[in-house]
């Protein structure tokens, strides 16, 4: 295997919004990044999300995702950074040495640091475990939106859509765009996951959204005919030619799961500190990876901020790793970030100002975080899972662990 | 469509055809192939290893628990020895990882000494007991409700798909002819040769292989007017975990066996996954395997009982197989050579393993006197596991295509192309693996669906937009 010697202090793995948007930073405070994209085309997901609303926050317009995307890259070139695409990490070592594979074959590379950034995935069908056949036509919303606005290809023509999380709505756009009319949108839960105007856009286009549903079964032997759907203990079976299965995002953390790093069970992604550092603090992590979904402003905030940590750890400024561990002590609570936090985190050298969490099942209750016996933080929640929740850092008394609870009323 | 069909060979006739592509078929033609004989392979679905074949648990048998005295025990001890004679040559992986054979009860303890007699009378005598602690200290995830078991050394891992592939692709490689969508319609003998006609259009052979697995009886009653067979399909459900899961095990594990089934088993899998599985249902339908959540549930509960540290690892992939059984347990392999008609049915559950001892012995029940190819052709099949080394840690690879199971493009091209091209996304996936990991086409499918556009005779889109 051809080794290459630390030619550039950071590596980046992945050339979606929270890479980018790390490197360009990076860049622009003088240190040389070189990202890594596994994709032929850098700008990750936002390639393949041909409606608004993107760009607000990062460029104070109102952008489509594949324009959004280009304009991502280009800065990010315009400030110096190196891009390699087709370029897959294989392996993580300890001390920021990475294995990769590209056309030209396999190669171990090295950096001070190494940011990883690889961003989520839809839940499969088979993780769901849902039942029936498994004929052509069943795709997850990335799937259907690269095959329609990258290839101009349509799939199916009546699908009906598994989900309301804003990911399904974004497939119900799609489906527009390319005269597509979806027979129905199924949610089990009693309310869409999405904020409620988003509802609107299902009215606006008559696609009937059935609450309190599962989808049992999927029927066709090689191509979707049918689909049977418990509503409520009613099956009822509906004819349709493919299945959008939407949302249920999940960290692209296999990488992380074969190597030293750590990672948190409730999230699947890594464990972090403030800054966004990992067990081993040679490897920083940012955006969708670290949580499930959260828009592409989001995380190329996030992607910003933590450039700004890195910068501070290549030169010797951020603290060392350790600090109060935040345990979940409530099963309606799925995650909580960042896992570690310190007593003190000195000046602003990218450290996170909130908490992130999100929900395993919907919930209302008190939200509490305790420490030493006493109560932190303190705040009411009625929210349903996929849903952005947050809280201010707490100002801790030691450096003893700290407890998430959750008060769920009746 | 017809593949490498040889016009001027089929209005000629061929020495043999042999119907149905699954592993047996696959078998029988390379067997036959390299004897001497002309074969045609006919095929009804779009591609290969379409029906039982499709569905196996991958694991190379060695016989120690097939029933002593039968076929299927002889077919199985010479198809092991076969493979291991030729995988090498045709780059077939094996994984030597061996078995446990595990009692979770008094009464299953108690069918133990009489389960290692049969091995050691089936020929398998490197079977060893084992006792509770031993089995933990082998398999330290393993739930401390194990009561005791023997091991079966010679129990092996091996790809479910590439070993039948290779066998035809020698086939092929070496004169044989493959017919896709080719479903035999009826049979007719007249003046001492078969006219088969097929949805492809007619064939001429003089001995007929009837390999049509779950359709067996069906192809019978076609083909000769009756069958002496029928065929129970009994469908088995399997659930397939993340790659994170591979590290708890290193045994195949098998539970003590019942009159019916081999039972769930939990084991690796060759490309690194972890597999529980398969159940054992009865049903009449052979054309469809049905899912249902509750029954994959019940197998992730049996998985973690047996592996408490499962819980919580992810599920990559699950389905569903049909295992083309009969009224008997027996194979039902029969020959009616005044007919010059041969019935290969029944291969129920170690058709994977005994395939190649099946081919061998068909071809001296057969007993033609062919003259053997001096210098077949030996085609490697590529690696798909990590036995040898993989295509993306070759240079010039065109990138990785299929992140999950690092798959590259220069790979998928090779499956599109030659004399048995991918004929469906199914045949796609099984010759190189696209799709099938843990985000289950979230990032290749639109790349996946512009390379394979208009390649495919059944096509990966439907919608009627430039896709088919």
């Amino acid at each position: 295997m051809a080794q290459i010697e630390a030619q550039t202090d950071v590596i980046v793995i992945g050339a979606g919004p929270a890479g980018l948007s790390a490197a360009t930073e990076l860049a622009r405070l003088g240190v040389s990044v070189t990202v890594l994209d596994r994709e032929a085309e850098a700008g990750g997901i936002p390639r393949h999300c041909n409606h608004p609303p993107y760009g607000l926050r990062e460029f104070h317009r109102l952008m489509r995702g594949p324009a959004y995307a280009r304009r991502l890259v280009a800065k990010a070139l315009a400030a110096g950074v190196t891009i390699r695409t087709r370029t897959t990490v294989t392996a993580l070592h300890p001390g920021g040495s990475i294995d990769v594979s590209s056309p030209e074959g396999l190669q171990t590379l090295a950096a001070r640091v190494v940011l990883i950034a690889t961003g989520v995935r839809e839940t499969s069908r088979a993780a769901r475990l849902i039942g029936g056949e498994k004929p052509g036509g069943i795709l997850s919303t990335g799937a259907l939106q690269g095959i329609v606005h990258l290839n101009g290809q349509r799939p199916f023509q009546r699908p009906v859509i598994l989900g309301t999380e804003l990911v399904a709505f974004s497939a119900l756009l799609t489906c527009r765009h390319a005269g597509i009319t979806p027979v129905a949108m199924i949610e089990p839960a009693r309310r869409i996951s999405a904020r409620s105007p988003a509802i609107w856009l299902a009215r606006l286009m008559r696609v009937p959204v059935l609450l309190q549903s599962t989808l049992d079964a999927i029927h066709g032997r090689t191509r979707v005919e049918a689909v049977r759907v418990d509503r409520r203990g009613q099956m009822q079976d509906i004819a349709t030619d493919g299945v959008i299965v939407s949302g249920g995002f999940r960290p692209e953390a296999a990488l992380l799961r074969t190597s030293h790093l750590e990672v948190d069970a409730g999230s699947g992604g890594p464990v972090i500190d403030v800054w966004g550092r990992l067990s081993d603090p040679t490897y920083f992590a940012a955006g969708n990876l670290l949580r499930g979904v959260e828009t592409a402003g989001w995380c190329w905030a996030e992607g910003r901020r933590v450039a700004r940590a890195i910068h501070a750890a290549l030169q010797g400024k951020l603290p060392d790793p350790g600090g109060a561990r935040l345990r979940l002590a409530s099963d309606a609570v799925r995650l909580a970030l960042p896992h570690v936090l310190p007593m003190t985190t000195g000046q602003d050298s990218g450290v996170a100002n909130r908490l992130q969490l999100r929900l395993a099942r919907p919930a209302k209750g008190r939200l509490r975080l305790m420490q030493d016996g006493r109560c932190l933080i303190e705040r009411k929640i009625d929210s349903l899972p996929e849903r952005r929740i947050t809280l201010p850092l707490p100002a801790l008394h030691s450096g003893s662990d700290i407890s998430l609870t959750l008060e769920e009323a009746r | 469509m017809m593949d490498s069909a040889d016009l001027a060979a089929n209005a000629q006739g061929y020495d043999v055809a042999v119907i149905g592509a699954g592993v047996v078929g696959c078998a029988l033609a390379r067997a036959f192939t390299l004897a001497g004989a002309r074969v045609v392979v006919l095929e009804k679905a779009a591609d290969v290893l379409d029906g039982a074949s499709k569905g196996n648990s991958a694991i190379l048998h060695t016989g120690f628990d097939a029933p002593e005295g039968s076929l299927e025990l002889a077919c199985v001890r010479e198809g092991y020895a076969l493979y291991h004679q030729i995988r090498e040559r045709l780059g077939l992986p094996v994984m030597r990882s061996g078995a446990m054979v595990l009692a979770w009860s008094e009464a299953e303890v108690a069918e133990l000494p009489a389960l290692m007699a049969q091995a050691r009378a089936n020929g398998v005598t490197d079977v060893q007991a084992v006792t509770a602690a031993e089995a933990l200290r082998l398999e330290p995830h393993l739930s401390a409700n194990v009561m005791g078991g023997f091991r079966v050394p010679g129990e092996h891992l091996i790809d479910p798909w590439s070993a039948a592939h290779g066998y035809l692709l020698q086939a092929l490689e070496n004169g044989a002819t493959l017919m896709r969508q080719a479903e035999v319609l009826t049979g007719r003998r007249s003046h001492g040769v078969w006219h088969l006609a097929t949805t492809a259009g007619a064939v001429q052979a003089d001995l007929v292989i009837n390999a049509a697995g779950l359709w067996g009886d069906e192809v019978d009653l076609r083909v000769t007017g009756e069958s002496w067979f029928t065929i129970k399909p009994r469908k088995g459900q399997f659930v397939v975990y993340d790659k994170s899961a591979a590290s708890l095990l290193g045994h195949i594990l098998l539970p003590v066996p019942t009159k019916i089934t081999k039972g769930i088993v939990v084991c690796r899998t060759a490309y690194g996954n972890l597999l529980v599985g398969p159940t054992a249902e009865e049903q009449d339908d052979r054309e469809h395997a049905i899912l249902d959540r509750p029954t994959l549930q019940a197998l992730m509960r049996r998985g973690e009982e047996i592996l408490p540290a499962l819980a919580g690892h992810e599920v990559t992939a699950v389905y569903a197989g049909l295992r083309p059984a009969t009224e008997e347990k027996e194979y039902r392999i029969r020959t009616d050579l005044a007919e010059e008609y041969i019935c290969v049915g029944g291969i129920r559950s170690t058709g994977l393993s005994a395939a190649l001892g099946i081919a061998a012995h068909v071809l001296r029940l057969a007993d033609r006197s062919y003259s053997a190819l001096e210098n077949p052709v030996w085609r490697q099949m590529p690696s798909l596991t990590d036995e040898a080394a993989r295509d993306w840690q070759k240079p010039g690879h065109g990138g990785i295509l299929c992140h999950c199971e690092l798959v590259t493009r220069r790979e998928v091209e090779a499956a599109l192309t030659g004399p048995m091209a991918a004929g469906s996304m199914g045949g796609l996936k099984r010759r190189t693996r696209v799709t099938m990991g843990r985000c289950q086409g979230f990032y290749c499918s639109a790349e996946l669906a512009r390379i394979t556009e208009g390649r495919l005779a059944q096509p990966m889109l439907g919608g009627g937009d430039g896709a088919d």
